[in-house]
């Protein structure tokens, strides 16, 4: 074989591995939101389908794709129609730059090793909004619209600050690609213990751009009856529900990558790309555990938090975190530039 | 009236120590013990004066107290009961001496538990007791029968003893003659 079918074959490998793990894992959160919720209410959450509620994400599936798909008259129907596919596409895209392991054989475990991943990730994630802001503007009806437009507002603000949020980090990596960050930081140097600032600016953004509570402005249920997505139902209607958590998936994924090491322990020898496939498979395997982590922090602060108004929110963004991330390149730069 | 708006101090404009009362008041419900009752396997127990579905009881001797003069069935608001009257003639050996109902029916998809048919009951036949979930797989099978009702409702002690008062003033009569 010739090495460029040997990429693509390998390559389209990745992808069907990424999206096997990635599908039950966005199905899995769905229901680890609903029974940590449950718990911290004092409830007990679904529990009935199949053991310990696990087949749930099925009952579930099937329950929206049998449901009515309606339309509502007074929709701008392309638009209606291409909202729903926006708000999925651009989480799978950022996911591609990932490294979600360090070696299988001779195969890096990145579907996409750009050398510029984190511009192409804020690239993908402005469009993020596009979702969002088309599903408000077609429906034709208010409350959608306030959410879109409170989408736009918001994840426009906090895509500034984690923009800025991640520039020290490169500063002090000197790549942008998301596989040098991680081999960096694999000899147990994380670089959430060295920028705490840039990680806790980026994790407030990422809050903000998965539009989860406490920044779920744009959604709102109890002031907006759903936001954006008041008019959609059935199968349209879960893919903004997968949406969101393929979003969330992707936002951890980006923090485990960024900040926390990806697939490095400092500790057992897992601190290196794996030799052996084993290792290479549980490099994935404390990957996903950290992806876990955050998944479980995002789902736990939804229901530990009341939602910000939204001037606090844009005064938050504007008058905190910019300038704070500001501040921070500026006292890094100043410091790298000192030591050289 | 005026709600006071006083400024966050620091600590309140932090933020943080809010995240962590937060937090541990999340982690706290995280563990402690769930309220949600496992319905079909788990059941409250109701009071026992509880109005639930109305059955036909018998009396200790077990005698059917009803005398069919379908009083309930004309308060009956949803017109749920429904009486065949001339019932089979009387029985001396169980002490019924009234005449019975041939057929008693409940149509319990109707009934609303309104308890007029137990309050109307001279005879106090009829009762509301505990049963609150009742379900069947047809409408037919919703319809309770007399033999239904009675076995549902089972004994419900006579504290009027009119059977024995009914005895005791014929034996009298008997006396003086």
């Amino acid at each position: 074989m010739s090495p460029t079918e040997q990429f693509l074959l390998f390559s389209a490998f990745k992808i069907v591995g990424v999206i096997a793990i990635l599908m039950p894992m966005i199905a899995y959160s769905v229901v680890a939101e609903r029974r940590i919720s449950a718990f911290i209410q004092d409830r007990i959450g679904p529990n009935r389908v199949g053991p310990f509620g696990l087949l749930q994400p099925l009952a579930d599936g099937i329950k929206f794709i049998l449901k009515e798909d309606f339309t509502p008259a007074h929709v701008r129907k392309a638009y209606f129609w291409l909202a729903p596919a926006i708000t999925m596409v651009p989480a799978f895209l950022t996911i591609a730059v990932i490294p979600f392991g360090s070696m299988i054989g001779e195969q890096k475990m990145v579907i996409a090793d750009l050398n510029v991943g984190i511009l192409y990730t804020f690239g993908i994630v402005s469009l993020g909004v596009y979702g969002i802001v088309l599903a408000g503007y077609a429906s034709n009806s208010k409350y959608p619209f306030l959410g879109g437009i409170r989408s736009s507002a918001q994840m426009i603000s906090y895509e500034i600050a984690m923009g800025l949020s991640v520039i020290p980090v490169f500063l002090m990596v000197g790549d942008l690609n998301l596989t040098k960050v991680v081999e960096y930081q694999s000899g147990g140097a994380w670089l959430i213990f060295q920028q705490p600032i840039s990680f806790f600016i980026f994790l407030v953004a990422a809050f903000a751009e998965t539009n989860r509570l406490p920044f779920d402005m744009p959604e709102s249920e109890t002031e907006l009856v759903g936001g954006y997505h008041t008019e959609y139902s059935s199968m349209k209607f879960a893919l903004f529900f997968l949406g969101e958590y393929a979003n969330m998936i992707a936002a951890s994924a980006m923090m485990v990558t960024l900040f926390l090491g990806g697939w490095s322990l400092p500790f057992f020898g897992l601190d290196h790309a794996a030799g052996s496939v084993g290792v290479g498979i549980l490099h994935i395997l404390i990957f996903l555990g950290k992806v876990g982590f955050f998944l479980v922090g995002f789902i736990w602060v939804r229901w530990m938090w009341p939602r910000f108004r939204y001037d606090q929110l844009m005064h938050l963004g504007w008058e905190r975190l910019l300038p704070a991330g500001l501040v921070n390149i500026f006292l890094y730069s100043v410091w790298l530039w000192l030591r050289s | 009236m005026i709600v006071k708006r006083p400024p966050l101090n620091f600590w309140e404009r932090l933020y943080i120590p809010a995240v962590v009362n937060g937090f541990l008041v999340t982690k706290k419900h995280f563990f402690s013990k769930k309220v949600t009752m496992q319905y079909p396997e788990e059941k409250w127990t109701v009071p026992p004066d509880y109005r639930g579905a109305p059955y036909l009881v018998k009396d200790e001797e077990g005698r059917t107290k009803c005398v069919s003069c379908q009083l309930c069935e004309f308060v009956c608001p949803p017109k749920a009961i429904r009486i065949t009257p001339p019932g089979p003639t009387v029985n001396p050996a169980v002490g019924n001496v009234e005449k019975l109902p041939l057929e008693f029916e409940i149509n319990m998809l109707r009934c609303i538990f309104c308890g007029f048919c137990q309050e109307v009951c001279p005879e106090e036949a009829i009762f509301l007791q505990r049963d609150y979930s009742l379900t069947g797989e047809s409408r037919e099978e919703m319809i309770y029968n007399k033999e239904k009702l009675l076995e549902l409702g089972g004994v419900r002690p006579d504290t009027i003893k009119k059977w024995q008062h009914k005895a005791e003033e014929a034996a009298a009569q008997e006396g003086k003659h």
